[in-house]
């Protein structure tokens, strides 16, 4: 039998455009930092330490080796992943299979990630195939625009419900004193009025690009029981791929085979039938308004075509029967290599009742989910049983 | 003791100092589609799947993304590790260790043809001090090269000793991209690589791809001896390279200590082991980090008509200073190891091998480190 | 002694910059190069089949990663497809081949060709999204001058279906 693994401490940055007072290295620090802080121990009490990052983003390879100082690496085994979107969720479920192999006791998994220091733009445009995509690429917001009028198509979304979601995350990022985009009087008709990126998204549509860094301590049954009261047990993991290029997907976000496979195995480990109803919260890795509501169908919140009917009816705000995203989701904040993980740590919080202002009342089942490359999907169902 | 997992193939490309006929996805597929030849698994058997590619060497964002589909992944859980393969080989087996799979595909590709190596190895150096420099790969080689032969009393052509073993041990290896009867003389005298490492005492840039198969203990039984116990794995990370002794490989230590307890093996055990040394020092520091011979030792060990032949035999394959590209190298290790001990390794058996130890390594002369313990038989 | 003391606060914020020359030679392989001829040579687009599923792709590739089963038969695809997606692009935005600021606004779309199972991305001629809409009918306008790149084609265009 596998190890239960729970997740006991998190630590976050203050995540923002350009941190200018501190490096790479030092930014990292403050994540670990505060995680350490959070679970009471010392570095000396980390058995192994897991990294995600996407280095192209600062023009770096093994940026993770430079900042060995920064996380406490000398002497520790250490491995990195870069996966993209996903990289936060690909490393925090790496933590938890050597955990759960009985490999380690007590971990730090991390994602980092400075954008404000390389090329975001292109360092997007080079995850198009070289052969065939890159000379089309537009960034991501060009690509996101493509799948968004397929989505609009097919469920008859509106300007309006996506700007709804664009409010939704601003205002509860709001509670959020990690978040990046922070718009206490955000309105739908700002979100209508803002630039036109690409039809239909306009800038309020998009994520911001940020820099900052996340820090988790995961453990091993016996050292969760010690190291927290009520830690995050993990009790499900999936990732599922798409084909190899970006117009291999049927209908790409508005039928993410990828998204709908992850996210009914983890159901079924987790002997979830209804995720509306048996998650109490979700922290999602949306990247733009009308993915939200396109992965609120592929994630079974609710029937095809019905995502816009849910950000209309309330469901997933705050007060909702299923709060999506209390942290401002990537919306409000997208350090790349930290993103996924964010969602992660914050679906902790809310297990642990540490969320602060975000908590939602009375979470004991969570999910979160990593999304990047061509449709990459990662999940996982946090619990506090 | 973990022998919970086996490895049950494994299969490389032949490594080449430029696939001009193969895309990224193509080069991978011939190394997947082998793997399930020897293995005579199928892919629908197979549910898990740990890659290994660097983006700064694929010139691509998410260099995954390339082999995702001939990996076999569509709906299907990959994960890719931004460093030597053998990290990847790592952690598949943890995944079938956690109960979570019952085979792990792993797979590193790299073909360090497609860009211009001093560039992209620029970027693993410090940005305020050393890019303003122009360090690169191959400078920091060169430093460790001097700093080691100075500290261990030995000259260049200990160092020469290594290239010439190795070229000669690479003639019995197909798949090795460099071999041949060279003189001391024309090692010590080929162009300057970096000083005091000849061209002949670096490994040549090269293109290639390795993939092996984990299968768990209970999968294990039906490849009789092609199954080969992983004992025991360790990892370790070093200081950066300007902050610790560079003659000296402390994680490596580290990580074989680690891994020679899991496996219940001490070096004097140990019948073959595959160092990834691209240059030649590094051959001759990193076996004495495994355990392999003491420092003092090594005046002797080179002068014996088989150098380095203590009682284990040393990199049969040729090893990287006969091309292997980077990512792949160390995962390379662990194949040779396995086709070592399943007894597949043809003209490069070393006879009655039982166990075999594979070492990898990442980053900046070796920042991190990387062991894995092989023992014949799927006990 | 070394007197300790607590770094201060950053005044001027210093950087260093860093340009990184990322210059690549990618092999095209064999799957692309066949591909690519048939492009360059003869304006046709060429498509491959997997015997198992009958799926025909676009780009070719050495596998279908649905069966797993290795492509086979080559086959021409038309030139003429439907909009699965589609965009105007009003981002200035550097093409990542040529280091160069991208005109905008301009057309961008994912495309799939008629006899092909799967779509791929390229630009649209028209640059008003009143003018474009998933399930348009476009057909490709090939360069004169082709030299064995997805460039060959210059855009798609719109056409009565």
């Amino acid at each position: 039998m596998a190890e239960r693994v729970a997740i006991v401490a998190t630590g976050q940055t203050r995540h923002t455009a350009k941190r200018l007072d501190v490096n790479l290295r030092e930014l990292i620090t403050e994540a670990v930092t505060r995680a350490l802080e959070d679970a009471d121990l010392r570095i000396q009490d980390i058995d192994a330490v897991f990294l995600g990052n996407m280095e192209p983003f600062e023009g770096f390879m093994f940026p993770e080796l430079w900042s060995v100082e920064g996380w406490g690496g000398y002497g520790k085994p250490a491995i990195k992943f870069n996966t993209g979107g996903t990289v936060g969720t690909t490393t925090t479920m790496a933590a938890y299979y050597y955990l759960a192999a009985g490999l380690y006791e007590t971990v730090l998994a991390i994602g980092f990630e400075k954008q404000s220091e390389g090329h975001t733009q292109a360092a997007i445009t080079t995850v198009g195939d070289p052969i065939w995509e890159r000379t089309m690429m537009a960034g991501a917001v060009g690509n996101f625009a493509v799948m968004a009028s397929t989505y609009v198509h097919e469920s008859g979304v509106t300007p309006e419900q996506a700007a709804k979601v664009a409010v939704k995350a601003r205002r509860n990022a709001c509670n959020n004193e990690y978040a990046h985009l922070q718009m206490p009087n955000i309105t739908v008709e700002e979100v209508m009025q803002s630039q036109m990126l690409a039809h239909p998204i306009r800038k309020l549509d998009m994520c911001p690009q940020s820099d900052g860094a996340v820090a988790m301590v995961l453990a091993s049954e016996a050292k969760a029981k010690k190291l927290a009261s009520r830690p995050a047990w993990i009790k499900a993991v999936a990732t599922a791929h798409e084909q190899q290029y970006m117009g291999d997907s049927p209908k790409r976000l508005a039928i993410m085979r990828s998204q709908v496979t992850a996210s009914q195995k983890v159901y079924k480990a987790a002997g979830i039938a209804n995720p509306r109803k048996d998650l109490d919260v979700a922290e999602i890795y949306e990247v733009a308004t009308y993915a939200e509501m396109a992965m609120y169908e592929n994630l079974g919140f609710c029937e095809r075509g019905q995502g816009g009917v849910l950000i209309d009816q309330g469901v997933t705000s705050m007060e909702g029967e299923l709060p999506v995203n209390p942290s401002g989701g990537v919306l409000s904040a997208n350090p790349i290599g930290a993103t996924a993980m964010i969602r992660v740590a914050e679906a902790a919080l809310q297990v642990m009742g540490k969320a602060g202002k975000r908590q939602v009342p009375n979470v004991h089942t969570a999910l979160a989910t990593g999304y990047g490359g061509n449709a990459w999907t990662d999940a996982l169902i946090l619990s506090s049983r | 003791m973990m022998g919970r997992v086996v490895i049950v193939g494994a299969v490389q490309t032949r490594y080449e100092p430029r696939k001009a006929h193969q895309a990224i996805n193509e080069l991978v597929y011939e190394v997947v589609a082998g793997l399930l030849k020897q293995t005579g698994v199928r892919m629908q058997e197979i549910d898990s799947m740990v890659t290994a590619s660097q983006d700064a060497w694929d010139g691509k964002t998410i260099s995954s993304m390339s082999v995702n589909e001939v990996v076999g992944a569509y709906l299907k859980s990959e994960a890719k590790v931004a460093a030597d393969g053998i990290q990847a080989l790592i952690y598949g087996a943890a995944r079938i260790l956690a109960g979570a799979f019952d085979y792990t595909l792993i797979v590193a590709h790299c073909k360090e043809s497609e860009g211009q190596p001093d560039e992209i190895t620029k970027v693993m150096f410090d940005p305020f001090c050393e890019r303003p420099l122009g360090l690169n790969d191959a400078v920091a080689a060169g430093l460790q090269a001097r700093r080691y032969i100075s500290v261990a009393g030995i000259d260049s052509r200990a160092l020469a000793l290594v290239s010439q073993k190795n070229h000669r041990s690479a003639k019995r290896n197909p798949l090795a991209q460099r071999s041949g009867d060279y003189s001391l003389d024309e090692i010590l005298a080929a162009p300057s690589f970096a000083d005091p490492l000849t061209e002949l005492m670096a490994g040549p840039r090269s293109d290639g791809a390795c993939a092996l198969l984990l299968a768990s203990a209970e999968k294990a039984a039906a490849f009789g001896d092609r199954a080969v116990c992983i004992a025991g794995m360790g990892n370790s990370t070093d200081s950066y390279w300007t902050d610790r002794d560079l003659s000296e490989a402390e994680a490596l230590r580290q990580a074989a200590q680690r891994a020679y307890t899991k496996a219940g093996i001490s070096p004097d055990q140990v019948d073959v082991a595959e160092i990834s040394a691209r240059y030649a020092h590094e051959e001759l520091l990193y076996g004495e980090a495994l355990g392999l011979w003491k420092r003092e030792e090594l005046s002797a060990l080179l002068a014996e008509k088989n150098p380095l032949r203590k009682r284990t035999k040393v990199n049969p394959s040729g090893g990287p200073i006969t091309g292997n590209p980077t990512t792949v190298a160390g995962l390379a290790r662990v194949a040779e190891g396995y086709l070592q001990l399943a007894q597949l390794a043809g003209d490069r058996q070393v006879p009655g091998a039982q166990v075999a130890v594979a070492h990898g390594a990442s980053g900046v002369c070796g920042q991190s480190q990387s062991v894995v313990i092989l023992r014949r038989g799927n006990a | 002694m070394v007197s300790v003391q607590k770094v201060e606060a950053v005044k001027e914020a210093l950087r260093v910059p860093f340009r990184m020359k990322l210059e690549f030679d990618y092999a095209m392989g064999a799957h692309a190069e066949r591909f690519f001829h048939a492009l360059r040579d003869h304006a046709r687009i060429l498509g491959v089949k997997c015997p198992a599923c009958k799926r025909v792709y676009v780009p070719p590739r050495p596998v279908c990663g649905i069966c797993f089963v290795e492509t086979r038969d080559w086959g021409e695809v038309s030139d003429e497809g439907t909009l699965v997606g589609c965009t105007v692009v009003d981002l200035p935005f550097i093409d990542p081949m040529t280091g160069e600021r991208r005109p905008v606004p301009y057309g961008f779309a994912i495309i799939r060709l008629d006899g092909a199972d799967t779509a791929m991305y390229h630009f649209l001629e028209e640059t008003d999204p009143k003018r474009m809409y998933v399930g348009q009918r476009v057909k490709a306008v090939f360069r004169e001058q082709r030299t064995g790149s997805l460039q060959d084609i210059l855009h798609f265009r719109a056409v009565q279906g």
